[in-house]
């Protein structure tokens, strides 16, 4: 639970590997305190510190229309989904710091720009639809991926997923309804919906990540059911799942080669634009230095807070010591 | 405005584990853990974190460093004095058949 009791192997001993593989290949889940390869452990750290990261800095482009919000109940609605993708957050550093790092220092690295975050987040948000198409189509694949997420092979990683997989349902609906509403409102609103799929669906396929023939940690991570299912595999279902909602809502995917493959029974989607998606992870997405720049203003700004329950703590114990003396 | 995250009383407060209880009579479980200063602000913390709609009537909080815990690499010999004993078990006595015992 402490980084001081997280086992501290030298080199991975192959016979310790080979044992570990054989708990995994058994479907045990591995623990905190179990000896585990250095690999695996900085693996899990790399993918679990992102993915606690996507969930602190997904909150600022949804952030940014509580204020607007149509109508008090959107309002209630997109405020409580906010907290929760901060809530997210903390389960996942919360795991991560039982492999031996501190939140403190994951968090420092977010704040100086050295940790990397889902890119779908260095996305702008403009208009209200938006947070339409985030909920259903953001929230809809990170579903998929966290439905699986949770059964992986490390025990508080995938304990973290089965909470959170419980809250996305209401964030993907909720969202869904807000599309489902304005398509079915004024031409303007109607477009206003489509103008929003339009801009999300593809950054929305590209977030399973690159295909697996192209993803350097896949084969390794499969390997320890760290993942469970290939890129492209969790892609196809999110695909599969939402063509029907789009069609049931009106609105037209933005693929000109989207087709349904009557053999397999899948949609079939043309080719993605993986450039955009290498050019937006290396920071040259439209939003990345300002949702960075709007995090560290809100730690800033937080600063008085944590500093007054610290003031309080302190004031507590000094009162406790008197009584007590 | 300060970048600085680690200036004044910006360090890392004291980590807690979580147990709520989701039910009256059900036992408590350990759900996560919340960094806190002290323990009133660490129960307030784990009730926004951890029972949002809720999941939890009631909550514990103990600093994680008090906890003491068995480790792997003992499980076997830790345990092990449970392992010969299936006289502690009622599969282990013969009852006349067709007699009910519970
Ligand atoms: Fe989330
Ligand atoms: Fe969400």
């Amino acid at each position: 639970m402490t980084p001081s009791n997280v086992a501290q192997p030298a080199a991975d001993d192959p016979i310790r590997v080979a044992a570990f593989e054989g708990r995994i290949a058994a479907g045990e889940t591995i623990e905190p305190k179990d000896w585990m390869p250095e690999r695996y452990r900085k693996q899990l750290i790399r993918m679990m510190s992102q993915h606690a990261h996507s969930e602190v800095v997904g909150m600022l482009p949804e952030g940014n229309w509580i204020t607007r919000a149509p109508s008090l109940r959107r309002k209630m609605s997109l405020l409580a989904k906010v907290q929760d993708e901060g809530g997210h957050g903390l389960y996942i550093y919360c795991g991560t710091e039982t492999l031996g790092v501190d939140r403190h220092d994951l968090i420092d690295q977010l704040l100086s720009g050295t940790a990397k975050y889902s890119s779908i987040f260095n996305y702008p948000t403009l208009t209200w639809a938006d947070m339409g198409a985030i909920g259903w189509l953001v929230d809809g694949a990170a579903i998929v991926n966290q439905t699986v997420l949770a059964k992986c092979s490390y025990g508080p990683y995938a304990r973290a997923m089965l909470r959170i997989c419980k809250e996305e349902n209401f964030h993907k609906r909720q969202g869904y309804e807000i599309m489902a509403t304005l398509s079915k409102g004024t031409p303007a609103q109607k477009a206003m919906a489509q103008d929003a799929l339009n801009r999300w669906w593809w950054p929305s396929l590209m977030m399973f990540g690159p295909s697996d023939k192209d993803s350097p940690h896949s084969a390794e991570l499969l390997r320890w059911k760290v993942k469970r299912k290939s890129n492209d595999e969790l892609r196809q279902r999110f695909v599969d799942l939402t063509v029907p909602q789009a069609h049931a809502i009106a609105l037209v995917l933005p693929d000109p080669d989207l087709k349904h493959n009557t053999d397999t029974n899948h949609w079939e989607i043309g080719p993605i634009n993986w450039d955009e998606f290498f050019n937006v992870i290396k920071g040259n997405g439209p939003c990345n230095r300002e949702r960075l720049e709007a995090r560290r203003r809100a730690h800033a700004e937080g600063a008085w807070v944590r500093q007054a329950a610290e003031a309080y703590a302190a004031k507590q114990r000094g009162r406790a010591q008197s009584t007590a003396a | 405005m300060s970048n600085d995250a680690k200036s004044g009383t910006d360090g890392q407060w004291p980590l807690w584990e979580v147990f709520t209880q989701a039910k009256s009579g059900a036992p408590h479980e350990h759900a996560g853990s919340v960094h806190a200063p002290d323990a009133e602000i660490a129960l307030q913390n784990a009730r926004d974190v951890y029972a949002r709609r809720g999941e939890a009537v009631s909550i514990w909080v103990v600093p994680t460093a008090v906890i003491a815990a068995t480790s792997p690499s003992d499980t076997g010999p830790f345990f092990d004095p449970a392992s010969d004993k299936a006289y502690r078990h009622p599969q282990f006595y013969k009852v006349p058949q067709g007699v009910r015992v519970f």
